[in-house]
């Protein structure tokens, strides 16, 4: 791979292209994989919140879980999450287990 | 009808009025300031044109020297002219965004009275506090007269948003920030003529989303650090004709190197600030009298350093003496400016007797007799060492 010469980057390390970190994979070092248990998920938002990497969306749609129904679902993007463990220690309903990564 | 009136307008300035003087004509947008002595008075005469409606800036009272360097770094970012000015402490408490204003590229500028460094205490003027910032990829200027950092500090905007580099404009703590001298000010609406408003590269501006100070990995950091390198290459060629160019429209120009008597000169003094090369000029009157063909340099720009102008303005020397005020504790020579013409002088093949003199630490007073030493030192015992003038020991 031949990356650019000094001559041809932008001045002072600037990086024009907005939103260009998402090309870089940022999870290699997990352990421990979060995973949602969506039948005991009661749609509170809090995982949502305290990610400290943004790396839980959540999907609109309408979903079925048992004998209810929610308009919208939490997922986790395993190209971003580190594993840290903090929606797993905050969820309400323990509906966030960390299960060990296979090698 | 409005006659602008073309008389030229003198006034007795203190060397930092003479700066703040040149701040409000370069029309800067954002200020950011903490006191510390010898530049207050520059930002106390800033904030009075700002609360007179004479200069339309932001002047942010800040709580340390890396908050006001932090602060410009930020309004500089975004596209704004900025000023910022500090000495000794301050300066080495801004040291760690020294580096990150030119890595970043970005034109501040910040005007250095110069002064020595704790400990122990002292207030008065040497250059260890600029010495120590000289290697963080700043242009350093050193002027030697209010006139000059009057003028110094308008090249340096032009400069600065040439190159993309910050620039640094020190000259001597109270023998010049706090002497006053008559300095001729320029018509402001030339001045800001001179300094047109540049198209910025990059700028933070929603509009137009940028990441600014990313992290680099190995792969990456190399490349920026070479670009700086080559930013001061093209400083040295700026700097020179930005210089041409000021002389042209405003009548002043300095040169990168300023000599005295160096036509016919066998010994020379090589130094940097006003009171060392006032007191040498002195002093070479004296000697040429008593029959020594001596002369004097004065090294204005600092860095990038103007290593052929330096080599050659002392080709036809037999010796010379580098009057450094500064030190370099445990170095093979003691004086920062002898060890950059030292290298020079050795990677250009040129041998001969240079002597390293060390005075005026911590405003010692360096007298006239003691540079007319240096001269019958070097016509009767030229050699290559180190001399601390001025210490009892």
């Amino acid at each position: 791979m031949s990356l650019p010469k000094a001559t041809e980057l932008p001045i002072g390390a600037v990086i024009p292209e907005p939103g260009s970190t998402r090309r870089n994979l940022t999870a290699g070092w997990r352990t421990l994989r979060p995973v949602i248990h969506d039948d005991r998920c009661i749609r509170c938002q809090l995982c949502w919140l305290y990610c400290p990497e943004g790396t839980i969306v959540e999907r609109k749609g309408v979903f079925q879980v048992g004998n209810r129904t929610y308009d919208v679902k939490y997922e986790i993007v395993y190209d971003y999450c580190k594993g840290c463990g903090i929606c797993a220690n905050e969820c309400p309903t323990k509906a966030i287990e960390m299960v060990p990564e296979t090698p | 009808m409005i006659q602008i009136q073309k008389t030229r307008r003198v006034e007795a300035l203190t060397g930092n009025y003479a700066a703040a003087y040149a701040v409000k004509a370069a029309d800067v947008d954002v200020i950011a300031v903490y006191p510390i002595t010898p530049q207050t008075t520059i930002v106390e005469k800033l904030s009075e044109f700002v609360a007179n409606g004479e200069l339309n800036a932001e002047l942010i009272h800040v709580e340390s020297e890396h908050s006001a360097l932090s602060a410009v770094v930020g309004a500089s970012a975004a596209g704004a002219r900025v000023f910022t000015a500090t000495s000794s402490q301050g300066l080495e408490l801004a040291h760690e965004i020294l580096h990150i204003a030119s890595a970043m590229r970005l034109p501040i500028v910040m005007a250095v009275p110069t002064r020595a460094i704790s400990a122990p205490i002292s207030i008065h003027n040497d250059y260890s506090d600029v010495m120590n910032a000289r290697d963080t990829g700043w242009v350093i200027y050193i002027a030697a007269s209010a006139q000059e950092v009057y003028d110094t500090i308008i090249q340096a905007y032009r400069v600065a948003e040439t190159v993309n580099l910050p620039v640094m404009v020190a000259y001597d703590g109270f023998l010049i920030s706090h002497t006053v001298e008559p300095v001729e000010l320029n018509n402001e609406e030339e001045v800001r003529r001179f300094l047109p408003r540049s198209v910025r590269p990059y700028t933070l501006n929603p509009k137009r989303p940028v990441t600014m100070g990313p992290l680099a990995s190995p792969d990456w950091y190399y490349e920026f650090k070479y670009q700086q390198v080559l930013a001061m290459k093209e400083a040295y060629k700026v700097v020179k004709d930005v210089d041409a160019l000021y002389g042209e429209k405003f009548g002043r120009s300095y040169g990168v190197v300023e000599t005295y008597k160096m036509e016919d000169a066998e010994y020379a003094i090589v130094t940097y600030g006003g009171a060392a090369f006032g007191n040498a000029k002195a002093a070479v009157d004296i000697a040429r009298e008593r029959g020594i063909a001596a002369g004097v340099v004065r090294v204005r720009l600092y860095r990038p350093f103007p290593t052929m102008d330096v080599l050659k303005v002392l080709e036809g020397v037999k010796a010379l003496a580098v009057l450094d005020r500064a030190i370099m504790f445990g170095s093979p020579a003691e004086g920062p400016l002898y060890k950059d013409i030292a290298t020079a002088m050795f990677m250009h093949g040129v041998d001969k007797p240079a002597v390293n003199v060390i005075h005026g630490i911590g405003q010692r007073t360096m007298y006239v007799e003691d540079m007319y030493k240096i001269y019958t030192m070097l016509r009767e015992n030229p050699r290559k060492e180190v001399v601390f003038m001025g210490v009892r020991v």
